[in-house]
């Protein structure tokens, strides 16, 4: 499988890793009966059939090769094949957008994407928001308006607040309002939200 | 959700074919808003998901026939920013009103007018009439957001198309093309969505193997035109009901009127009555609102939803106010 062992930190077990181990060996089992099918799927096939296939995701600048079946939504392959959890599972029906990424800049919900859909393209996570030396303004924002309280939804909100900067740099405050209802807090964080993606925006989405 | 196959056609011919296997079981995949959502519910249980994305000549905004050819892949936020569609206001207040960045990035106008029913009913799988045995759930359950016009039949949702009411107004015409590789025809959008008798007929005349790739808008010359939806809140939803006008106004006189209602019967409502009523008057307060009156005097409103008359009357009014140019909105507090 395409995980890498060093993206988790410790042995210990717990749920997630369990849950993660036994997703991993039906995927195993899978990749054998499928092993045919993926020796043709060299070239992307213009039709892949149900069972498991190689599909390659570019997350954050990493690529990534993983066995999964078309029915796969890309918030799935993030969280339970990546170990990318920043992108929630909430709603799982378009309408929270705690599952928020950038797929080639633009915000999208990861709950509507199949995985397999997403190949060539550029997928991004909160995650990326932090690399390097810095953050992104967008968590300075967050942080300097208070704009989180359980934080559940953060990371979906972050996402938006970033895809919105990059669609409209120099919005104003009721373009905002109004391009971001998309995403739902329910500790009401809205007004704290709403300031920050205000001057994410103003800063140019930089 | 259950398994599939998933096919990548590169030309709409080669989308056809892949559609037409299994005999017809297949579903068409664009923005995926309503498509995964159906899936996941089991509503639909396609053998092969046809993606159209690949298929570049689904993406264009060209110039057609004394109009504009849109292809159906163009996503809300792309048909907003277009200058060729700059003057077709009513289809950008309806992006406008879409108050989700992730919504204007992924949903397509294809997905759009192709959209199923949000009919609690339909979606926990009582089909399109909302029928349990010979009961209709919707007549004596809760139909807060059901139809008002046109509702008289089995059927009782109402047509989930945001863009349909204001494309409709616009004399839009839609290409189907399919089920064979070398079939398509261009069709008025009005005549595209239909009333069903019975769960299996569907909302719109597309068969099995077809699709819409394309929508065909006149030039807008010197028409104006825009969009009113009552919304409940100001975050991402459904209107409660909507409307759209587009008017030639010429020396203060409508010379030429079209409104459409969405969201408050099976189909997108023409109000014809309304539109004649306009003519060769000037658009004001009194002229709009009575125009509004005969839009919704033959309402016939279920149990739950008598409010709705009201809010369709105000979208009317409030659509023709404001593609003369009079309204210029509430303000939020």
């Amino acid at each position: 499988m395409s995980q890498d062992p060093n993206a988790r930190s410790g042995p210990g077990f717990n749920r997630r890793d369990f849950i993660k181990g036994s997703g991993a060996a039906i995927a195993a089992t899978a990749a054998v009966t499928a092993a045919q099918e993926a020796i043709a799927q060299d070239a992307p096939a213009k039709i892949s059939t149900a069972g498991p296939h190689k599909v390659t995701l570019q997350v954050n600048g990493k690529t990534h090769e993983l066995m999964l079946e078309p029915r796969v939504v890309l918030l799935d392959a993030l969280r339970n094949d990546l170990n990318l959890t920043s992108c929630k599972e909430v709603c799982d029906r378009s309408a929270c957008g705690a599952c928020t990424v950038l797929i080639d800049g633009k915000p999208i919900y990861a709950c509507t994407r199949l995985a397999i859909e997403c190949q060539g393209q550029k997928i991004e996570t909160t995650e990326s928001l932090a690399n390097g030396d810095g953050v992104d303004v967008v968590i300075d924002k967050f942080v300097e308006h208070d704009g989180m309280q359980c934080g559940f939804c953060t990371p979906g909100f972050a996402m938006a607040v970033r895809g919105f900067c990059n669609m409209h740099p120099k919005a104003s405050k009721e373009d905002c309002r109004k391009g971001l209802g998309g995403n739902i807090c329910r500790c009401g964080t809205y007004d704290g939200v709403l300031n920050a993606a205000y001057e994410a925006a103003q800063k140019g989405g930089a | 959700m259950r398994n599939f196959e998933y096919a990548r056609p590169d030309t709409e011919a080669e989308a056809l074919e892949f559609l037409a296997d299994h005999q017809g079981q297949t579903a068409v995949l664009a923005g995926g808003t309503d498509l995964m959502n159906l899936l996941r519910a089991d509503l639909v249980q396609p053998k092969r998901v046809v993606d159209l994305k690949p298929i570049s000549s689904l993406r264009e905004i060209t110039a057609m026939d004394g109009g504009v050819k849109i292809g159906a892949l163009v996503t809300l936020t792309e048909l907003a920013r277009d200058p060729m569609l700059a003057d077709y206001r009513s289809l950008i207040d309806v992006v406008d009103g879409v108050r989700a960045v992730q919504v204007q990035s992924a949903g397509t106008i294809g997905g759009d007018l192709c959209h199923l029913p949000n009919c609690w009913y339909f979606r926990n799988g009582y089909g399109l009439l909302g029928i349990d045995g010979a009961e209709s759930l919707v007549s004596e359950g809760d139909n807060r957001y059901h139809a008002i016009l046109g509702n008289q039949g089995p059927a009782k949702f109402v047509n989930a198309s945001r863009f349909a009411p204001s494309a409709i107004a616009w004399n839009a015409k839609v290409r189907i093309i399919g089920p064979a590789p070398d079939q398509a025809e261009w069709v008025p959008l009005e005549y595209f969505y239909i009333t069903p008798k019975t769960n299996g007929q569907g909302n719109t005349i597309l068969k099995p193997g077809q699709l819409v790739s394309h929508v065909w808008l006149p030039d807008p010359g010197v028409l104006t035109s825009a969009t009113y939806e009552v919304l409940q809140m100001q975050g991402l939803d459904w209107p409660l009901a909507s409307a759209s006008a587009t008017l030639d106004i010429e020396n203060g006189l409508v010379r030429e009127a079209r409104i459409v209602m969405g969201h408050v019967a099976p189909v997108p409502w023409v109000a014809q009555e309304a539109a004649r009523f306009l003519l060769g008057n000037p658009v004001n307060d009194d002229t709009a609102g009575r125009a509004a009156d005969m839009a919704v005097a033959r309402a016939t409103p279920l149990s739950m939803n008598e409010y709705k008359v009201q809010l369709a009357r105000t979208a009317v009014k409030r659509a023709v106010l404001k593609a003369a140019g009079q309204w210029e909105g509430v303000n939020l507090p």
